[in-house]
């Protein structure tokens, strides 16, 4: 048996590595995946392009601008003196916030009455719109408390100084400066290897198929299990050389912190591979042609991808998903790649995770090789 | 340029589509789930956060802080903690995406006067959901921090004034900061990679690999015809699935249409040009299905999904990505659907996005041509 075995994977090999264009398939597009997302994905918001319309023209209303032009959320790029300007930059997407004082804000504030600050939010980004107004709120709060402490420090000063203030200090674990980079890369390491692994596995089967070449292979004295072995072992090792590969660049070239202990990966990885053959070969089932098995792999990529934490917290997702997505290998290993890396957590937290993984793996590998041997019946 | 030929080579490529039961499933089903998966899945409307908190004074004041986390809709207070170290363990593994902790001396701090901290710890591995959570928290200390002035103040018999400054914002086009609102346009771009650049390329490598393209031009069929008749079918198809996208957009998950049919018809056939073309384009250059398909991934779908917009805001991304995505028909595509869907711009107004569409589409269709008339030498 080992003897076919060994026959069976120099085929393989061979055929994986044919030729320049086969080779570059296998390390190519990860990389280039990897750079993309690494650069591209980000839920950051900083330098918001802001424009201003300032009818007051007062000190006041100048500081209050000031605060924002001074901040890194927001970027003052205009300064309007009409609101038809105002309502043009929005609508051409130009400008994401817009921040209009009306004449008699510094009138009002010295009343000590409540001045109005009118933001415009460009909230075809729900996203984007809803932490940009959290800064405005923030900076504004922030503007309104001096104003106050400053109007009492001149009638009282003792009252400033023993005003009771409740201040809080958010301490960011993990990834202290929130930079979204942090978060993707890891989870990009996860969806390249369920992308990669799953369609090779799924078109080196179906290729043999639809050229025919499996019937060829079936009546050489290889068993169907061998045949198996010889499909899988090959994108079992590619699969572990690409995972080293993005992991190194998104350590090396994106800097994200690497806390945790290698072997947790690794086992975490191999567990994860298993899955991603089970599903490779389980596509391969039910696929006559390569268009065909790229459909499936598609229909199993896409809810693979967005049900698993990767870019979008699954907590945000109708309750129901919630529950689906524990049958979603790549759940797991995100949450170990993440505690991998960024929280540097071990076996003794992971092993649900582990767990899971190995169950789910078991389970699919034994499905698609039973439905295989059925299909070549 | 025959017609008859044309239709021929279109009618050839339409039985092969539905004599292929997946392939016409694919084409008809693909639109329904993908407008689903990334309606459902792609939120990031967080609530009920869970939470831990760990009061290590138990005073009535700190208990009333408490009591604002306990009724806000946003955090949900898992468990209430005895000690440091379960907090710790608790933000590993991913129980709690929170800690709130208040120190022991809280209330007696507060009595003296001053500034008074509250800590929130807090798991910034997903730094979006951790920058949300540290805005929601920083409210509810901000609301209860005015609440205990105003009281203060009010003991004192100093008269309260109201607070100096409100911040009235308004969000356009997407009043409510749905999310499904900013996603569910742009999943046409994705769709329409799909169908244009993908499914296309995939059946014009068929025909290379399996030897049939050189029967189709031993027949009087010129290239052009060729192209023209695999093209046209797909064109089709895509423009139907479009509807199908606005359709399901619309009415199901509500999104706003303000636009014109007729803006969506001319910015959708252009982009669809452009991707048909690349799609042929790749199939000619590769001649090999699955090198076709992970081409087409990284040139059409990944562009699609991340250098458009679609869900990572482009003014976010590093200069030189910027400048990148300037070459990518996917980012005037989406930009072009944002604005018709949620700002009901007209087509007078959308040049600066249907004019690089109609540039891409037709260097894209003529260096189709070229590769093509120049591989059958």
């Amino acid at each position: 048996m080992l003897s076919r075995l060994k026959q069976m994977l120099i085929k393989e090999f061979i055929q994986v590595f044919r030729d320049k264009r086969a080779r570059f398939i296998l390390f190519g597009p990860p990389i280039i995946q990897m750079l993309i997302f690494g650069y591209a994905a980000t839920f950051e918001i900083q330098h918001v392009p802001t424009a201003v319309l300032d009818l007051d023209h007062t000190q006041e209303s100048r500081e209050l601008i000031s605060r924002f032009s001074s901040s890194p959320y927001f970027q003052v790029r205009w300064y309007l003196t009409q609101q038809e300007e105002l309502v043009d930059l929005i609508d051409r997407g130009e400008a994401t916030v817009a921040l209009q004082i009306h004449p008699g804000f510094s009138e009002e504030l010295q009343k000590g009455q409540t001045a109005p600050l009118q933001v415009v939010v460009d909230a075809t980004n729900s996203n984007t719109a809803l932490i940009a107004a959290g800064y405005v709120n923030q900076i504004a709060q922030t503007f309104a408390q001096d104003y106050q402490a400053d109007r009492m420090g001149r009638i009282s000063p003792f009252l400033v100084n023993h005003i009771p203030r409740v201040e809080l200090q958010p301490r960011p674990w993990y990834n202290i400066n929130l930079k979204s980079r942090w978060f993707f890369v890891p989870g990009v390491i996860g969806s390249l290897t369920l992308v990669l692994v799953t369609t090779l596995t799924a078109f080196a089967v179906v290729r043999e198929r639809e050229i025919g070449t499996l019937e060829q292979i079936m009546v050489t004295p290889i068993r169907p299990f061998e045949f198996i072995l010889g499909k899988t072992v090959p994108f079992f090792l590619i699969g572990l050389a690409d995972v080293s590969l993005i992991a190194t660049i998104g350590t090396l070239w994106f800097q994200v912190p690497f806390r945790g202990s290698v072997v947790v990966l690794l086992v975490g990885t191999v567990l994860f591979l298993l899955c991603m053959l089970g599903a490779g070969l389980l596509i391969s089932t039910v696929s006559s042609t390569q268009q065909q098995a790229m459909v499936t792999a598609f229909f199993f990529i896409m809810p693979a991808v967005i049900f698993s934490g990767f870019g979008f917290p699954i907590s945000a997702m109708p309750r129901w998903l919630q529950y689906l997505t524990y049958a979603n290998p790549l759940r797991y290993f995100l949450i170990v790649l993440r505690g991998v890396y960024l929280k540097g957590i071990s076996f003794n937290i992971l092993w649900p995770e582990m767990i899971a993984m190995a169950a789910l793996g078991s389970f699919l590998l034994t499905l698609s090789v039973l439905r295989f041997h059925k299909a070549l019946d | 340029m025959r017609w008859v030929r044309l239709t021929a080579v279109a009618r050839k490529e339409v039985i092969h589509i539905i004599r292929d039961v997946r392939s016409l499933s694919i084409v008809v089903i693909m639109p329904v789930v993908l407008v689903l998966f990334f309606g459902y899945g792609v939120s990031l409307d967080l609530k009920h956060l869970p939470i831990y908190v760990y009061d290590r004074e138990g005073s009535e004041q700190s208990q009333a802080l408490l009591k604002r986390f306990q009724s806000s809709d946003y955090f949900e207070i898992v468990r209430v903690a005895n000690n440091y170290s379960e907090l710790v363990k608790a933000l590993d593994d991913g129980r709690a995406k929170m800690a709130f902790v208040i120190s022991s001396d809280f209330s007696e701090n507060l009595r003296a006067g001053g500034t008074v901290s509250v800590q929130a710890l807090v798991d910034a591995t997903d730094d979006n959901t951790a920058n949300v959570i540290i805005g929601y928290t920083q409210a509810l200390v901000q609301g209860y921090s005015s609440d205990v002035q105003l009281e203060w103040l009010q003991r004192r018999g100093q008269q309260v004034q109201p607070p100096p400054l409100s911040v009235e914002t308004r969000t356009w086009y997407n009043e409510n900061l749905e999310s499904s609102a900013f996603i569910v346009p742009g999943v046409l771009a994705v769709v329409m990679s799909v169908i244009g650049a993908f499914l296309t390329s995939l059946t014009v490598a068929r025909e290379w690999e399996r030897g049939t393209m050189e029967q189709l031009i031993s027949t009087p069929v010129t290239p052009l015809e060729i192209m023209l008749g695999k093209l046209m079918p797909y064109f089709l198809v895509g423009l139907f699935d479009a509807g199908v996208c606005v359709v399901l957009a619309i009415f199901w998950f509500q999104v706003p249409f303000r636009g014109t049919v007729m803006a969506l018809l001319i910015s959708s056939a252009l982009f669809l040009i452009a991707l048909l073309c690349l799609g042929f384009f790749i199939s000619v250059v590769t001649r090999n299905q699955l090198a076709a398909s992970q081409v087409a991934l990284v040139a059409t779908f990944l562009p699609a999904f991340l250098l458009s917009g679609f869900l990572f805001a482009i003014e976010q991304m590093p200069q030189f990505v910027r400048l990148v995505t300037r070459i990518l028909p996917a980012r005037y595509y989406v930009s072009s659907l944002k604005m018709i869907f949620l700002k009901g711009t007209p087509v007078a107004m959308l040049y600066s996005q249907l004019v690089p569409l109609a540039i891409f589409a037709l260097v894209l269709a003529a260096l189709a041509t070229r590769v093509f008339q120049k591989s059958l030498v």
